[in-house]
């Protein structure tokens, strides 16, 4: 047998997470060793899931297998597949940086906070690597419990409401799913995903099953007009809660749409993908429009990252609509493409985003861009990577940004030069609402006293923003080993979506 | 599965050896402690426990194993019924023992409680094993009166009196119309015994006048039982005004009678009426569920928000029987027995907060536990969660099996307004969350509870957590158990 390279990926940091919480919140300084060294430790077990990751075939690898629940033919189900592993990656390295990015920051239970970080890492791998639905369901809800504490123990004044509203909103979104995976096994008599995925069913069956998992998905995402918790959940959380949040929660429900919605349901989604698109391209206008009138840093990133997860859910769906046009699915799986690097890129680039407010957040103690001026004056070398970043978010060539979002408008043309049109916008938009708060934040004289006296970034800092902007450099120059990594499963993907289950 | 009806002059005692045993030990302490002074009363308290033990032991290994009717008909041990018993036991050991402390600090540490206590159980183990309307209804009473007695139990406290008054009354009433259905339901098909009820009906047209009047009274019983809407009045007040040792009793082990005399009376004895009462069942779960939740969201006592949370988790047991299939009595089994492990550690978080002059039955005395005792809060955070049916927890497996029943039995609507309404009831649950970790402490009070109740309650914890990663073990006894349906 294997090593079991994924369940090492969920359990270590599971497991060290509740060693961290019972070391204790008085050793401060042994919690904070410990769950980098299990951070790390994850992350480097996970390696050999992109080392030894066969490029050449879109069936599910590192597959662990076992019954778990024999009653309801529940198992527990492992695998990845070009989707998937990417993301798990994401979440591992990304976690390493929350941890090393609260270091100091964190005074109030600091046992609790790394021990509910270390957590979410596993229950979030698991929800990229569960391939039983009933396994994925647990995991998907179990994120909520830690996520519910960290916003709530550790966020701003309005935490409590905050905490209160992103809970009960994405439960609410994914009971309906629920009861969509009930009902799947009910007729299929078994939880596997890809069982699902190759049975039939009516149209109708169809639509319904679309409608449960477009809401628990379209909340996650978040799409307009269920977005609002999204917000609010940003502006009150500790900094490595938004960047958790921001870089893989939402990823989730992107996740979703690709492992459910399209392959399960592909008749609903093609007579649905006008809904989808629509909601897409409001997002991607309107919420940019939304962003430009931030006055809080924290809530543009917010605004800014429902915009770009947008361009995701519209890439994801416009195969439809280029079938429709031209007759071909050719072109479907730039936009699958383009919307996976999009998510991962959207992962880094909004991650470090809110690890930049999260610096200045924690010299000054103000997320209003007017508290702001001059930056740049007195934090020079953080100035220069949180240009970089901005950058990045607007989707400047030569970083990951770029990427996503121009295989997202090269496929648009292909669906529909209007979609192509608006989907631009954001060209337009990003940078006015990323660059005009750079300008506003680090440029021109400086504001007050409180720039005045800033201190410049530490190594710990310097060491998080820099590991972030290599990765934000080398995605964007050289995106091919992802590529080649996802292409078998994309067009596979492609595949599942143009055959009809009627 | 052999059924063997024995008759004839001298029953085999066997099939009810358990039952005799806890009789004649309730009794024997009912004499024994007149003369055992105040100060050692932890001897009546030992002996109790003593009793559950040794009827666990008739229980697991001395009566007979299959399905065995015994006494002329009139009483039934079957796995189901031996499952039932050994939980009852291990409830109500858990109850006393964390009644112990809260009783001592209130002067009420006497040997009524736990001999009324007994009694309870026995009422509840006959229901558990009826086999004839007759002695379903002698379980009942038995069962009810002891509990009146209970609630009543604190005798200077006029709210606990006057839930006593109401529970009894309210009780009496039940009982009442309980009791004319049997005797609509004696009229209608000449018998009380449960198995010759079941092939008379299934002889009569199911839209027979008579024997619809005659459902309808017993369901009005046994939904006041369980505390169904609508017939949930007394639930909040008698939880409210009941010492909590009393509410522990009533919310846990007297559960898992009403469950035994739903399954005993409607799927064994009137399951051919199935398309009667599923109707029935249907409304009253979707309003148990919608009042239940909707009206705890505004309780600020948390013995009464409990309460009205039973009320909305007794919804989700009577969807899981209405569904009408054996898969769906199994999920209801299932969801009463996990419910019941979630509420004996709920009321024993207020039992272990609670002190001498002090209740913590408050939703405020769990601010800032978090800050007091991680670990306590730790435990409480999993029941609430728990019960808010989030997993990786026992309550989600529950509301999972019910659903996945409602759904196979063609009903997906009211798996949909099943899960609607645990999110609204999600919200309650998170207060406490909130509560107990997102708050300060207004006071610094160290836990006065003892060595005991925190064990066993960090156990019961663990249960839930343990029976949510692998759920695997209770959800198949309950697939062993459940064999009957028509």
């Amino acid at each position: 047998m294997d090593f079991p390279v994924l369940s090492t990926q969920i359990w270590i940091p599971i497991f060290g997470g509740l060693v961290v919480l019972a070391a204790g919140d008085n050793r401060v300084s042994l919690v904070r060793w410990l769950a980098l060294v299990v951070s790390l430790v994850t992350f480097l077990a996970g390696l050999p899931l992109f080392a030894n990751f066969d490029r050449g075939t879109a069936a599910m690898q590192f597959v662990e297998r076992y019954p778990w629940i024999d009653r309801f033919n529940v198992e527990y189900y492992l695998g990845v597949d070009g989707i998937s592993m990417p993301l798990i990656l994401l979440t591992t390295f990304v976690t390493v940086l929350v941890i090393i990015g609260a270091w100091e920051v964190i005074k109030k239970r600091p046992a609790q906070y790394f021990a509910a970080f270390l957590i979410m890492e596993g229950l979030m791998n698991g929800v990229f690597a569960s391939l039983d639905a009933m396994l994925f369901y647990v995991f998907w809800e179990a994120m909520l419990i830690p996520m519910f504490i960290i916003i709530g123990v550790w966020g701003g004044p309005r935490r409590i409401y905050a905490t209160l509203k992103f809970f009960l909103y994405t439960f609410l979104g994914s009971v309906l799913m629920l009861v969509a995976l009930i009902y799947l096994y009910v007729v299929s008599g078994s939880y596997a995903i890809q069982d699902f995925q190759g049975f039939p069913l009516g149209m109708r069956e169809q639509v319904l099953i679309f409608v449960a998992f477009l809401t628990a998905f379209a909340v996650k995402v978040p799409m307009w007009p269920v977005h609002t918790w999204l917000p609010d959940a940003h502006v009150e959380a500790p900094t490595g809660g938004s960047v958790i949040l921001a870089a893989i929660m939402l990823k989730m429900g992107g996740y979703g749409f690709v492992r459910f919605s399209l392959p399960i349901t592909p008749d609903a989604s093609m007579s649905l993908d006008w809904l989808v698109l629509t909601l897409s391209l409001v997002a991607v206008v309107y919420i940019g429009f939304v962003a430009l009138v931030q006055t809080d840093m924290k809530k543009l990133i917010a605004y800014s990252s429902i915009a770009h997860m947008g361009f995701v859910t519209l890439g994801f769906f416009l195969g439809f609509s280029i079938l429709r046009r031209t007759g071909t699915m050719e072109g479907a799986a730039m936009g699958l493409e383009g919307g996976m690097i999009q998510m991962l890129s959207h992962g880094l680039v909004s991650g470090a985003l809110f690890f930049c407010v999260g610096v200045l957040y924690d010299r000054l103690h103000s997320r209003e861009i007017g508290a702001y001026g001059g930056v740049a004056n007195t934090m020079p070398r953080f100035a220069a990577l949180m240009v970089l970043f901005a950058m990045a978010n607007a989707g400047l060539p030569g970083t990951s940004g770029f990427v996503g979002e121009f295989l997202v408008i090269l496929a648009s043309f292909r669906a529909n030069p209007w979609f192509a049109f608006l989907a631009a916008t954001t060209l337009v938009l990003g940078a006015a609402y990323t660059l005009w708060m750079v300008k506003r934040v680090l440029y021109g004289e400086i504001a007050n006293d409180g720039v005045a006296s800033l201190q410049d970034i530490g190594v710990r800092e310097g060491l998080v923003l820099g590991v972030l902007a290599i990765a934000v450099l080398a995605l964007g120059v050289w995106p091919a080993p992802l590529l080649e990594v996802m292409g078998p499963t994309i067009e596979h993907l492609v595949e599942l979506m143009m055959r009809s289950k009627l | 599965m052999n059924t063997i009806t024995t008759g004839a002059p001298v029953p085999d005692m066997t099939p009810a050896a358990a039952e005799i045993v806890v009789l004649v030990m309730a009794c024997a302490i009912l004499v024994a402690d007149l003369f055992i002074p105040q100060r050692r009363r932890e001897i009546t308290y030992g002996l109790c426990l003593l009793t559950l033990v040794l009827a666990a032991l008739a229980t697991a290994f001395y009566v007979p194993r299959g399905t065995v009717i015994a006494f002329s008909g009139t009483f039934v041990s079957d796995p189901l019924a031996r499952v039932l018993k050994l939980f009852v036991y291990a409830v109500v050991a858990a109850v006393f023992l964390f009644s112990k402390d809260y009783l001592k600090d209130r002067d009420l540490f006497r040997g009524e409680y736990y001999l009324l206590g007994l009694f309870a159980t026995l009422g509840i183990m006959v229901m558990i094993s009826a086999h004839s309307m007759l002695s379903l209804y002698l379980g009942l009473e038995l069962m009810s009166l002891s509990l009146y007695a209970m609630v009543a139990f604190s005798r200077d406290d006029p709210v606990a009196a006057e839930s006593a008054m109401k529970y009894f009354v309210l009780g009496a009433i039940a009982s009442g119309c309980f009791l004319f259905g049997t005797s609509i339901l004696y009229g209608v098909t000449g018998t009380l015994d449960i198995g010759q009820i079941a092939r008379a009906a299934a002889t009569l047209d199911g839209l027979n006048v008579h024997l619809l009047f005659a459902l309808s009274f017993i369901l009005v019983g046994v939904a006041f039982k369980f505390g169904a809407v609508p017939f949930h009045m007394w639930i909040p007040d008698v939880y409210q005004g009941a010492p909590t040792s009393v509410t522990l009793f009533i919310g846990s082990a007297a559960k898992v009678a009403s469950f035994a005399m739903l399954v005993r009376v409607l799927v064994e004895g009137l399951g051919h009426l199935h398309e009667s009462w599923s109707g029935m069942l249907a409304v009253m779960a979707v309003l148990s569920l919608g009042i239940g939740n909707v009206v705890a969201i505004a309780q600020t006592n948390l013995k009464r928000m409990l309460a009205y949370s039973t009320i909305s988790h007794v919804g989700f047991i009577l969807m899981g029987v209405l569904a009408g299939t054996r898969e769906g009595v199994e999920s209801a089994m299932y969801y009463t027995l996990a419910y019941v492990i979630m509420a004996v550690a709920g009321f024993g978080m207020i039992l272990l907060l609670s002190r001498r002059g002090f209740e913590a039955d408050e939703l405020e005395d769990f601010r800032g536990l978090n800050a007091r005792s991680r670990w306590f809060a730790g435990i409480m955070l999993i029941v609430m969660f728990s019960m808010a049916g989030v997993p990786p927890f026992l309550g989600f497996w529950a509301k999972l099996e019910v659903l996945g029943a409602v759904v196979d039995a063609g009903l997906t609507w009211l798996a949909i307004v099943g899960v609607i309404f645990s999110v609204i009831g999600a919200f309650y649950y998170l207060r406490i969350v909130k509560l107990m970790y997102f708050d300060d402490p207004d006071t610094a009070t160290v836990m006065a509870a003892g060595v005991d109740l925190k064990f066993v309650l960090s156990i019961n914890g663990a249960l839930i957590v343990w029976l949510g990663i692998f759920p695997q073990s209770l959800i198949s006894i309950c697939n062993q158990v459940i064999t009957a349906f028509p």
